[in-house]
């Protein structure tokens, strides 16, 4: 396994989703009949309104819930379930450890010896940008340097598989655009796999090559859309035209996405 | 310290002490009080000195048998909690238990502890059994509060159930953990007390022998040396919360 996160470009994994359903008691229907084929190294956004299931689908896709029924394949193998880096809503660090040891925590699990991991973890926080704070702890940062870490912790086992739920909701629009930034230079180097899960529009049409929308409860696939934009986003994409009215697409799609509620 | 922290800070607390001293030292020499019921404050001071060596080795005894008592409420009921806390079936069969346990008034057992465990353990095992119920449900809720996304990430590294235990779930249970011993500490010296008052040793023991020769100077002299005993272990363990706690959780914030 290769743990250099500055190391050459893995190429990510695909992701294959035949009929997923999510049933929960009640019962409510969270996810109804999702087919989703992503290509290695695509980066996928999935939008939709607040609580139409897209966190559901990422923790499916992720192993950590099971569909009612439905198959997942993530990579040839389909395996992988420590090639996967997972970002939550929140930071959710260790707050009795300090940013590199926070950081650290997916290698120490997984049984890296501490000098590698040690090694690993200072340079995922570099990459972050946050190298001068890797022994602060999580009560000393600011929110957007926590989900910093929360990233870099994420990509320290250098996966091949990135998954993303919302988690620049809860922070300032600056901030937000700065780890959007961010996280595409990320991928763009790496050409890892990402989903991102959003209900961000402007969000979904800056980052993603793809857009997914999906409909209010349950979710199904509404609208499966390769964004027409180069493949490298800069932060002046965000006032051009083009852009707006890809957005627009998106925005079109979430409509009649809300209109099948009921 | 300035003086403007002393006077916010520790004045406040001293002058009710002071005032409620004088009033009963004046009281009892006006001869408003008998003196046998309510000592005057010099005379529980002057027991204090003249008496010195016998409250010391009782103080002694006592605040042995409360520390033993107290280690290992704070290991063994850690321990129980943790065992609680493995599988939601093990709750329920033996939770109720650890409440009914606690329900049982431990002055009606005491002369049990005595033909069980001897009379040189009976102290020991009352402060024990006193203390141990905080420590069990407190650091049981903070085993069983462990945020989900955190378990969430530990399950996608497929974290072995030791290594969530001793990295996750204990360290976030700390804050709660120091909460029961905080209030283990002041139960443990209780129960101690009570232990020696079937057994007669220390500071329980001097209290009972004092009060049948009537002097209850020397009975005050006892319970202050308690209350003391019971002050210095709180602090001792807001202390050890302080340095585990103080970089991460509210409570323990440097202000």
């Amino acid at each position: 396994m290769q743990l250099d996160p500055t190391a050459a470009p893995l190429s990510g994994i695909s992701v294959d989703l035949g009929g997923i359903k999510r049933v929960f008691p009640g019962p409510v229907i969270a996810i109804d009949s999702i087919d989703l084929q992503i290509v290695p190294g695509e980066f996928v956004a999935i939008l939709g309104p607040s609580g139409c299931g897209k966190s559901t689908l990422l923790r499916i896709i992720a192993g950590l819930d099971k569909p009612d029924s439905g198959s997942i394949q993530a990579g040839s193998d389909g395996t992988a379930h420590r090639h996967i880096g997972y970002v939550f809503q929140d930071a959710y660090l260790l707050p009795w450890r300090n940013a590199l040891n926070n950081v650290g925590l997916p290698l120490e699990l997984i049984g890296v010896p501490r000098a590698e991991r040690l090694a690993a973890a200072a340079k995922a926080i570099e990459r972050v940008g946050l190298a001068d704070a890797s022994r602060r702890y999580p009560a000393e940062l600011s929110g957007g340097m926590r989900m910093r870490v929360s990233l870099a912790r994420a990509l320290v086992t250098n996966p091949s598989l990135l998954l993303l739920d919302e988690p620049f909701a809860a922070l300032d629009e600056i901030t937000r655009q700065e780890l959007d930034e961010h996280l595409h230079q990320l991928w763009y180097d790496r050409r890892m796999t990402v989903i991102f899960v959003t209900h961000s529009i402007i969000e979904a049409t800056f980052l993603a090559q793809r857009a997914v929308v999906l409909t209010r409860r349950p979710a199904r696939v509404i609208l499966d859309y390769k964004l027409d934009l180069p493949e490298q986003r800069i932060a002046a994409l965000r006032t051009d035209a083009h852009f707006a009215q890809q957005m627009g697409v998106l925005f079109e799609g979430l409509k009649r996405g809300e209109g099948k509620q009921g | 310290m300035s003086a403007r922290n002393f006077i916010r800070n520790v004045l406040p607390p001293i002058v009710p002490a002071v005032v409620v001293t004088a009033a009963t030292e004046l009281a009892v020499r006006q001869g408003w009080v008998p003196s046998f019921l309510v000592p005057a404050p010099s005379s529980v001071v002057a027991s204090l000195f003249h008496d010195w060596p016998e409250l010391w080795g009782a103080t002694f005894n006592t605040a042995n048998a409360s520390l033993v008592g107290f280690a290992m409420s704070a290991v063994i009921g850690s321990l129980i909690a943790i065992a609680l806390s493995s599988a939601a079936w093990v709750q329920r069969a033996f939770y109720p238990y650890a409440v009914f346990f606690q329900t049982v008034p431990i002055i009606a057992i005491a002369p049990l502890l005595v033909i069980w465990f001897g009379w040189d353990r009976t102290v020991v095992a009352s402060a024990f059994i006193v203390s141990i119920f905080p420590v069990i449900a407190n650091t049981l809720t903070g085993l069983l509060s462990t945020d989900p996304a955190l378990r969430d990430l530990f399950r996608l590294y497929d974290a072995k159930r030791l290594a969530t235990l001793l990295k996750l779930r204990l360290p976030f249970a700390l804050p709660h953990v120091m909460t029961g011993l905080r209030i283990a500490a002041g139960l443990a010296v209780i129960g101690a007390i009570v232990g020696e008052f079937i057994t007669g040793s220390g500071i329980g023991g001097s209290i009972m022998v004092s009060r049948q020769q009537n002097r209850v100077d020397k009975v005050f002299a006892g319970l202050l040396l308690a209350s003391l005993l019971g002050i210095v272990l709180f602090t001792l363990i807001n202390l050890i919360s302080r340095l585990a706690l103080r970089h991460w959780h509210a409570s323990e914030a440097e202000t």
